[in-house]
């Protein structure tokens, strides 16, 4: 065969990179007009002015960061990552175990455990909520229940607290804690545990020196999945938390939808996606410099 | 009694309605290279893992150093064992991973680095101590695997087809590696494989296994010269065999009359006097103990039957020759390589194979 000339193998690349462009167009157009596009909006009205009647004038300015500066903000920045921090702790803790039992099972059972726990995810996200309210307030059914039983005196009052909240977000998360850390689980070769196990481990010392490292991706993966959506939660706590509880989510929306101030609400949520993207790109930035010292392959 | 590091006493294992393991009693001496020989599902694998303690055995009892293994734990038994897989840990270096065990036993630093080092040292591995496994080839992460466990120096090592995952190259050098670590470190190695020529090759002693029993116990030579059944001599090495009954029962000796028809010449044997008249047995001869000699020529042997050379191979230091008894069996025959390299016969030749009284065995068929 010949060699192709240079002059041929340009062209050839040049076609190829044509091809590639046309292939990744729709991908990038979906990108461009579902997520950048709106974001752009944002930002932009971030940056404008709340008119007297709700509207948005175009004057920019600065004056709603400097708004978010106030303390009472601040509180509510860090109660939200509070919370969410806590969520994803409690889901963390829930959600090892039971990945850990369902991709030992076999197979089949495995099948049917994790159509067990998207189940709840075919009944919208509101109405179970509610259901909550139901369970959880004062006459409701876990108090009736549990004084019919008589383990408890008086009925707890936990419906509207933080405590309610953090519940309601690891019901609706912990899905999302489950499936990524079931997935990293289940790759892990069972002779590494065995291997462990052999070399003198105990169990603790199994799950920390062995079955942690080599699900690592995994555990960052539903951390990352729990913690982003409990940030900006507003239904959850907004129904169990009441008036005494408020998060950055519900406080966009009451900016949004109640006080009409749209820039303001605007440039809360950038400040929150900053910090989350700021949090995310600090994490994998410290993971990589660790994974270049241990020479990783 | 001999020193024991392992004794067995009718060990039986269920798996759902098979018997694993059915009654095996063995016994492992101290600082033996022990093997497990059988094909798969003979159960040796399972036993494998009773005695790690990966599995509870249903009934009979395991003592390792004297110590009844019941209710032990693997992380609490004296034991430490090399993977198929070698189930390194991936996200440690090579010194970490032989350094984990000391580790969990709470060793003191200095003395792990130390021991690490020289069990590194003693696979030959000590340059690579900081590589990660995946940066290793298959015979380094073997050798990593066998430093893990020889540096807690455990009562025995226990290994699991130590040599599977080798190519045949590769596999050659481990084996003769395997041995002389084995002998310098003086720990009781106890070896799983379906690979006879391993076995025979490694072994102080190895048990052949057959469905989840022990069909032999012995020395190699033992094993491979007297085979105790007709599994065994089937399993180890290549078997020529002829079936029929004997008759003529005389001071050892007798006369196999054999059940093939194409075979109908009557074969001198050598017996043991369990063995009765009339019962169906076979003679084994192995390809080495018989001869090929022309066709017609004298013979000075105490058996001989016609046969016709259908193929010939050439090993390099033997000719291996597969000779056409009748239509339904052919026997191979191993020649050594004397003419330099011109192949001794030619495909299609008539030929007498001959063998004495002393050179078969005869086994009961069961």
């Amino acid at each position: 065969m010949m060699p192709a000339s240079p002059a041929q193998n340009r062209d050839r690349k040049g076609e190829a990179r044509g091809a590639l462009c046309w292939l990744l167009a729709p991908a990038v157009l979906w990108t461009a007009f579902f997520c950048l596009l709106p974001l752009a909006v944002i930002l932009a009205v971030s940056f404008a002015t709340r008119g007297t009647y709700g509207g948005i004038l175009w004057e920019l300015s600065l004056e709603n960061y400097r708004d978010l500066l106030h303390l009472l903000y601040g509180r509510i920045f860090g109660q939200s990552l509070l919370l969410a921090a806590l969520t994803t702790i409690v889901c963390l803790a829930m959600g090892f175990p039971l990945a850990y039992y369902i991709a030992r099972l076999p197979p089949r059972r495995q099948a049917l455990w994790l159509v067990l726990i998207m189940v709840p995810f075919w009944t919208n996200f509101l109405v179970r909520t509610y259901a909550w309210i139901f369970i959880l307030r004062t006459e409701g059914l876990m108090n009736t229940v549990l004084l019919k039983l008589g383990l408890i005196p008086t009925p707890i009052e936990i419906l509207y607290s933080n405590s309610a909240v953090v519940l309601g977000l690891v019901y609706g998360y912990l899905p999302f804690m489950v499936l990524p850390l079931y997935a990293a689980i289940e790759r892990v070769d069972r002779a590494l545990i065995e291997a462990a196990w052999d070399l003198y481990a105990d169990r603790w010392s199994v799950f920390r020196l062995v079955l942690v490292p080599l699900t690592k991706p995994g555990i960052v993966a539903g951390c990352v999945l729990v913690f982003i959506p409990s940030l900006g939660a507003f239904i959850t706590p907004d129904l169990l938390g009441g008036a005494r509880s408020m998060m950055v989510g519900n406080l966009i929306q009451h900016e949004y939808l109640i006080a009409r101030d749209w820039p303001l609400g605007s440039a809360i949520s950038i400040v929150l996606m900053a910090l989350v993207t700021g949090a995310m790109i600090w994490y994998f930035r410290a993971q990589s410099v660790v994974d270049d010292k241990r020479g990783a392959s | 009694m001999a020193d024991l590091s392992i004794d067995i006493r009718s060990l039986v294992k269920r798996h759902g309605a098979t018997l694993a393991v059915d009654r095996v009693t063995l016994d492992v001496r101290r600082g033996e290279f022990f093997s497990i020989l059988g094909p798969s599902g003979a159960g040796k694998t399972s036993l494998l893992r009773m005695l790690a303690g990966f599995e509870t055995p249903d009934s009979g009892e395991i003592l390792i150093d004297g110590r009844s293994m019941a209710g032990v734990p693997p992380n609490r038994r004296p034991v430490n064992l090399v993977f198929q897989s070698y189930a390194l840990f991936p996200h440690l270096s090579v010194a970490d991973n032989v350094a984990f065990g000391l580790e969990m036993k709470r060793v003191p630093r200095r003395d792990i680095d130390a021991r690490v080092a020289s069990s590194l040292e003693l696979v030959r591995l000590g340059e690579k101590r900081d590589r990660m496994p995946g940066q290793l080839s298959g015979g380094e992460q073997q050798r990593v695997a066998l430093a893990r466990a020889l540096v807690n120096r455990p009562a025995v090592v226990l290994l699991d087809e130590p040599l599977a995952a080798l190519d045949q190259q590769l596999r050659q050098q481990m084996q003769g590696e395997l041995k002389s670590i084995q002998s310098q470190v003086g720990i009781t190695f106890v070896c799983v494989t379906h690979h006879q020529e391993e076995a025979l090759a490694l072994s102080d002693r190895l048990a052949v296994m057959h469905q989840g029993r022990v069909a032999q116990i012995g020395r190699p030579q033992e094993i491979y010269e007297s085979p105790a059944t007709h599994f065994v001599a089937q399993f180890i090495g290549t078997s020529n065999e002829l079936r029929g009954t004997l008759s003529d029962h005389h001071a050892g000796r007798a006369t196999l009359v054999c059940s093939d028809p194409g075979l109908s010449r009557t074969i001198r044997v050598a017996v043991s006097d369990a063995l009765r008249p009339g019962e169906p047995v076979a003679l084994i001869l192995r390809p080495e103990r018989v001869r090929v000699a022309p066709d017609g020529g004298g013979t000075g042997f105490d058996n001989e039957l016609p046969g016709r050379v259908e193929t010939l191979r050439y090993l390099g230091s033997e000719w291996h020759c597969v000779v056409r008894m009748n239509d339904r069996q052919s026997w191979t025959i191993h020649m050594p390589n004397h003419a330099g390299g011109s192949p001794p016969w030619r495909a299609g030749d008539q030929v007498s194979v001959q063998w004495n009284v002393s050179d078969g065995v005869v086994l009961p068929l069961s």
